[in-house]
């Protein structure tokens, strides 16, 4: 199909609001680029090339390829309108929890787009990147000072991906003192990744209660450990957003019974500066780049998830190593050149994201350590102030102060017919990106908020008092702005039930 | 006689000639909303009561579906896959799973109907 060819329609226009093109003033109708570009056409004009003899042993491509030709203009057009679509960090407050949709700062797409940083490839030779290695060296000097962790892993992808990383070594260094252990436990609020990972390296996952205050239930878990339990995957602050007081003691239980322990870095930023993870006898915990250090996600990503290791795991992180002599840094890629170490194997084919890399120590050494420190603070200071300000008419499932996100249930929608899922479609309204919902599993129509250090008191405050609005107006009696919103969304609320029960994914013409 | 019994993971139970059909609470499929994709367990499986049998997902979240009782799965309820409807119209005749109970005895120990009101009222 192609749309850009055919003529407009005549009775757009006589509908209210309609329009011949069915864009409306600038905000435009975007189709797919399939149905953009003519696939017979070619937005490029390529000289003919004199094909020789062929030797592809009749696997050559017999039909079309099927790919678009669009102008030049019309493919930067097609990506910049999908982007204007898209709610970003850069357009709105994005209280997303457990996410930190933090400030994307300026300063590090500077420095990502410098020469030495983005106009270099893998496969240079490594004496012509001593910029870059040096890089990356210094990076990982920070991340091992700011968790007190003695050894990093720089090339995992993301969060998932570095769990990934940390349970493989935990694996490797079980297998070497030829210790087999079939069971990793994880808490009842955990990041779905946690028991993912576990599963994905061939562990059996074991639930371990949370108390009544919304922590682990030390108790629990020192019953569930045995010389089956290869280790405990738990993340801090946890996802109900409350520092789990009991790290040293579950650590001590958790080696006592010679198991390791796995942190879900996911919500560093909660402690970043004051709270060094090695101190707390973590064996293994990836920081997400991406979200404590600045970098863009959310669709501008890609991800970078580090992982630091204790003394215990350091000889099974993963290749390539970093080394420094008196010629220069140096990439050990082979596992036989890294003795006395034994890595498990390599993550990724290169040596990680080093734009991500670079927009990460820029935050890091534009901060410095103070700065840091101050960043954590005011992201723990912010939740709190929404919590404090929402608590007495949105219903907090715990008592007390939180970290750096604040977490509210359902209660005080009982009786309104009005769900948690309705809150959150109304806040597309508002032209807020809505709060994370219906997590974690373990409180009642969840609402996790988490604004992060960079919102000033006045975008809080303006969040504040649309929520303070749809709470009155959720227990007024009339649902109906809750019931049809997101109104003002150009297609409404989406069936998200039929979405997922008949998935289309791919585009057929 | 209303030989339905339910757990405190919210599943319900049929028992008839030593076959227990198995499903989730109208309670369970209030709480999970639209059931969107379904796992059942291969006949011929093996669980042990308490065993993860099944996986129902709702555009909340994915749950976990436990064994109430011990023994053979017999059948699972393939029709479910284009009716996940039924699982939120009629959750106590959506049935999941059937199980060929090796310890009847189990069955005993779940909750009658009465009891498993009063149950949800203490939630």
């Amino acid at each position: 199909m192609n749309v850009q060819d055919k003529p407009a329609s005549g009775n757009r226009a006589a509908s209210p609001g309609g329009t011949y093109s069915g864009d409306h003033a600038l905000q435009h109708e975007e189709p797919l680029i399939f149905e953009r570009g003519r696939t017979d056409v070619s937005g490029v004009d390529i000289p003919d090339v004199e094909i020789g003899p062929r030797h592809l042993a009749g696997l050559e491509r017999v039909g079309e390829i099927g790919i678009p030709g669009l102008s030049e203009p019309e493919a930067i057009r097609h990506y910049v309108r999908l982007s204007q679509l898209n709610a970003a960090i850069d357009t709105g407050f994005y209280p997303l929890g457990s996410c930190t949709m933090k400030h994307n700062p300026r300063l590090g797409e500077k420095v990502a787009r410098f020469a030495g940083f983005a106009d270099v490839h893998p496969l240079q030779p490594q004496r012509t990147v001593q910029g870059a290695l040096a890089l990356i060296a210094e990076l990982a000097r920070w991340l091992k000072e700011l968790t007190g962790m003695p050894a990093v892993a720089m090339t995992p992808r993301a969060g998932a991906h570095g769990e990934l990383c940390g349970i493989i070594a935990i694996r490797a260094a079980l297998e070497n003192r030829g210790d087999k252990r079939p069971i990793i436990l994880v808490p009842e609020s955990a990041h779905g990744t946690n028991p993912a990972t576990a599963a994905l390296c061939g562990f059996s996952v074991k639930s371990i209660k949370a108390t009544g205050e919304g922590r682990v239930d030390l108790a629990s878990l020192t019953q569930a450990l045995s010389s089956q339990v290869a280790a405990l995957m738990l993340t801090n602050p946890n996802t109900s957003g409350l520092f789990e007081r009991d790290m040293i003691a579950i650590a001590d239980a958790l080696h006592a019974a010679g198991a390791y322990f796995y942190c879900d870095g996911a919500n560093f930023n909660a402690i970043m500066g004051r709270v060094k993870p090695g101190d707390l006898g973590v064996d293994a915990m990836h920081i997400n780049l991406h979200k404590t250090f600045s970098t863009p996600h959310g669709g501008g990503g890609p991800g970078a998830g580090p992982v630091v290791f204790s003394e215990r795991l350091a000889p099974f992180a993963p290749l390539p190593l970093l080394v420094e002599d008196d010629r220069g840094f140096r990439l050990i890629e082979d596992s036989r050149e890294a003795q006395p170490a034994s890595p498990f194997g390599r993550m990724a084919a290169f040596h990680g994201q080093m734009g991500m890399f670079v927009r990460a120590l820029a935050y890091m050494m534009s901060h410095g350590r103070d700065g840091l420190r101050q960043a954590s603070g005011d992201a723990v200071l912010s939740a709190n102030y929404i919590l404090a300000s929402l608590k007495d008419v949105i219903s907090a499932p715990y008592d007390g102060s939180c970290m750096h996100e604040a977490l509210f249930d359902d209660t005080f929608l009982k009786g309104t017919s009005i769900t948690t899922l309705d809150v959150a479609k109304r806040l597309i309204d508002e032209g807020f990106h809505p709060m994370t919902v219906y997590f974690p599993l373990t409180v009642h129509g969840a609402m996790l908020v988490e604004p992060t250090e960079s919102e000033s008191k006045r975008t809080l405050d303006r969040f504040i008092a649309v929520m303070r609005g749809l709470a009155a107006e959720a227990i007024s009696g009339d649902p109906a702005g809750f019931k049809q919103a997101p109104v003002f969304a150009p297609r409404r609320r989406l069936d998200e039930t039929a979405a997922a029960r008949n998935p289309v994914l791919r585009w057929k013409p | 006689m209303d030989e339905i019994r339910f757990t405190e993971s919210h599943e319900w139970l049929r028992m008839e000639n030593g076959i227990a059909t198995v499903g989730i609470s109208r309670y369970a499929a209030e709480q999970l909303g639209d059931v969107v994709h379904i796992e059942l367990p291969v006949p011929g499986k093996t669980l042990e009561k308490g065993a993860e049998a099944a996986v129902v997902e709702s555009v909340k979240a994915a749950s976990e579906i436990y064994a109430p009782v011990s023994g053979e799965v017999t059948a699972a309820n393939r029709d479910l896959a284009t009716g996940l409807g039924r699982i939120s119209t009629e959750p106590e005749e959506a049935w999941l799973f059937r199980i060929r109970m090796s310890n009847p005895s189990e069955a005993e120990r779940l909750m009658t109907r009465d009891q498993y009101r009063d149950y949800l009222k203490g939630l």
